[in-house]
């Protein structure tokens, strides 16, 4: 750390910054309050007090608690033995400037070198490197703010929103994903903090994406956020989850709770790509509920942690909704990425698509578990599942689960799976063009991708190439 | 020897761990001259391009590949490529999702410092000039690399990397195989397009036919994994009239005499 202590002149705070790859890295903990390791209804109870929440939700988190004592944890999926409660904080409340210094130029040049590369957005990586001053897109958060304003949206983290607007909140809060619904849910239930409140009234059209990164802070990208979206009836709009700059965290397990609702005739997309560091267990749920002729788009990109278990789903509940799910997931040594989709077509006339792309490298391991559910009188739904996977080496792993379960006979459901291995034809011939062997694979791999990656804004689409790189290098001896 | 060549010096190599295919090939092809090597099917010919290319399904078991002086054996195939060498392939791969025109600011950057990527315009005018000397629309950049490709397409797009590469040296492996009349002549404008003083380039071919349009300085002839005779462009028509049999009759005889 000697290093450190020389460029930055608050290094204490940085004492205990690991680096187990260039780009994974972590900041010191500075926590203003935090909960006693362990889970129980004591801190559950000093979270709401913290908070000062209304009664109701003190109520809620206590019972989502007894549901997940009473549930238990998955018996099927990814080994999830090393995720140890007892050595977990549940509840961290940061401390007004958790972790900030006062300009960029604070920032440990290691630390600026890794966003640089990464070409995060220079916004959007001053705020995860924890700059809390000023910074240039403050202006242009504000032009964007009055925009929302204006056409009556609301853009809040989870927390404010519960203050601001409790009546709109209580209304769709925990009705899409009910703590019932899975065990990480109810432990979300109990211990949620931050997240985004996304709310567009009816018939308005949002042009420029609503960005996650313009509302984070400490609290934003906690362990446990809380994310609800609402599309009002002939609403169209994007939110971006842009948290592709790693480890900020300490924390050791993520579970996240994302609740959509597309009204009538509307049209909403998510897109996350998420890039956790080497020792998280991310375990999130993802679920939107889809109205007549209403459309819900995930795009979910998997890269980082240890063990990532995220199904994006839609339930189609009325005639004519639409669900697609695009997901790239990228295993790594040591890494499991089971990721997929769920597609319930509970009502006639209702399609849907998914696309998942996988990449499993080393001891990497990347499962595809996606469940197509067509209803009895789910007349004429159509579902489309394509999954294929490439393998980069020798012991490099890839799984494909996919259950479907059809009662409807005039519905059509087709699957599609492929399985590929890195070509070393395909890479000896980029090499005759001069690229380097991990330039090579590289490409290839980001080729695999561009079907979904092509979707993504081009800041965004950059940003995954960056770290697709990273990932890459070191592959050749 | 002259240091601005490329030389194949008594190059002997086989598959790994297969039976040996080249023999002893000795072949020097100057910047400024564009050289043929012809030979019936099996004489080594495309062997001898994946081998100058660096290709790790072959190994060489004893001479040396020379470009302007120095030994490229030790070389990975980028390497040799940012040394100035370049393949045409026989049969191109398919990148799925990789445009060309993207491939190509990745391989021109590959060969520049890092941090002096090529400036917006000038990549823009090297692809303009290389679709237009092949009479291509430029539209086909945007397209995936090979992806859903003719042969034809996939040959004319080798011309075209070479062309936005601009190496030193090129090999061009059998380019017309597969070709049409109209597709040949485009692609030998393209070659053509590329002649000048600093640019070396071995055309393998099996046919005469594609030297009425490239026309070359030298003509090299490869039996069984040595080149047994080279002489002028009329050799190659020669050549085409009397048929390979007769090459082996006069020339493998008269090595063996």
């Amino acid at each position: 750390m000697s290093e450190l202590n020389s460029v930055h002149p608050d290094a204490a705070k940085l004492e205990g910054m690991q680096h187990t790859k260039q780009y994974d890295f972590r900041l010191p903990e500075d926590y203003y309050y935090r909960s006693g390791k362990g889970l129980s209804k004591e801190v559950v109870e000093k979270i709401s007090y913290m908070k000062n929440e209304p009664e109701w939700m003190l109520k809620f988190r206590l019972r989502a608690l007894e549901i997940a004592e009473k549930k238990g944890r998955p018996k099927w999926g990814p080994d999830l033995s090393g995720l140890n409660f007892d050595d977990i904080y549940f509840y961290v409340k940061p401390s007004e400037r958790q972790g900030t210094v006062d300009s960029w130029d604070e920032i440990p040049e290691a630390v600026r070198k890794t966003y640089e590369r990464l070409g995060v957005p220079e916004a959007e990586r001053r705020i995860l490197a924890g700059v809390g001053a000023q910074f240039e897109s403050e202006m242009v958060y504000h032009k964007l703010k009055e925009e929302w304003e204006r056409l009556g949206v609301i853009f809040l983290d989870t927390d404010t929103a519960l203050k601001e607007h409790p009546d709109l909140f209580k209304e769709y809060f925990a009705t899409v994903v009910p703590p019932e619904d899975n065990y990480f849910a109810a432990i979300n239930s109990a211990v949620w903090s931050g997240g985004s409140f996304v709310y567009v009234p009816e018939g308005v059209e949002v042009p420029v994406p609503l960005q996650a990164y313009f509302l984070l802070n400490a609290q934003n990208i906690g362990q446990f956020e809380r994310t609800l979206i609402i599309g009002a009836p002939g609403s169209k709009f994007h939110y971006i989850e842009g948290c592709t700059a790693p480890a900020y965290t300490t924390h050791s397990f993520h579970s996240g709770v994302i609740e959509i609702i597309c009204q009538e005739g509307s049209n909403v997309r998510y897109s996350t790509i998420q890039n956790w560091s080497h020792n998280v267990y991310n375990l999130v749920t993802q679920r939107a509920i889809v109205h007549k002729d209403a459309s819900m788009g995930w795009l979910d990109g998997n890269l980082g942690s240890k063990v990532t278990m995220k199904y994006p789903s839609c339930y189609l509940v009325e005639e004519g909704a639409h669900g697609e799910v695009l997901s790239i997931a990228f295993a790594t040594d040591g890494q499991h990425q089971d990721a997929g989709s769920k597609m319930i077509h509970a009502a006639p006339h209702t399609t849907s698509s998914v696309v998942s792309k996988s990449i499993s490298k080393g001891t990497g391991r990347a499962s595809y578990r996606g469940l197509v559910q067509i209803h009895e009188g789910a007349e004429y739904a159509r579902s489309n599942v394509e999954c294929d996977a490439l393998l980069l080496d020798e012991q490099a792993r890839t799984d494909t689960y996919p259950y479907i379960e059809i009662n409807e006979k005039t519905a059509h459901v087709g699957h599609e799976a492929t399985v590929s291995k890195l070509d070393e034809e395909q890479i000896f011939y980029l090499m005759t063009r001069g690229l380097k062997e991990d330039e090579a694979m590289a490409l290839i791999v980001r080729g695999f991708l561009d079907p979904v990656a092509k979707e993504l804004p081009l800041e965004y689409a950059v940003e995954l190439n960056r770290l697709i790189e990273l990932e890459m290098e070191g592959s050749v001896g | 020897m002259n240091e601005k060549t490329l030389e194949i010096r008594d190059l002997r190599a086989r598959i790994v761990g297969g039976e040996e295919i080249l023999k002893g090939v000795d072949l020097v092809v100057p910047r400024g001259e564009v050289h043929a090597l012809m030979g019936p099917n099996g004489s080594g010919k495309s062997t001898l391009a994946k081998i100058i290319a660096g290709d790790p399904q072959y190994e060489v078991t004893g001479g040396d590949i020379l470009l302007e002086g120095e030994s490229i054996l030790e070389m990975a195939p980028d390497e040799r490529a940012r040394a100035g060498l370049y393949l045409a392939f026989q049969y191109p791969v398919e990148v799925p999702g990789v445009s060309i025109a993207n491939f190509l600011r990745l391989a021109l950057n590959a060969r520049r410092p890092e941090g002096d990527e090529i400036g917006v315009m000038e990549f823009y005018g090297k692809l303009q000039k290389a679709v237009q000397a092949l009479n291509w629309d430029e539209s086909i950049l945007e397209r995936n690399l090979h992806e859903g490709f003719s042969g034809g397409e996939k040959k004319r797009s080798e011309i075209l990397q070479l062309l936005v590469l601009e190496p030193r040296y090129a090999i061009l492996d059998e380019t017309d195989s597969g070709l049409d009349v109209d597709a040949l002549k485009v692609v030998s404008q393209g070659v053509n397009a590329a002649r000048g003083p600093d640019f070396g380039c071995l055309v393998i071919t099996h046919y005469q036919r594609l030297l009425n349009y490239i026309v070359p300085d030298k003509v090299h002839v490869m039996v069984d994994g040595r080149i047994i005779t080279t002489g002028s462009k009329e050799l190659a028509m020669e050549l085409d009239q009397k048929g390979y049999d007769w090459v082996r009759q006069t020339f493998v005889a008269a090595a063996a005499q």
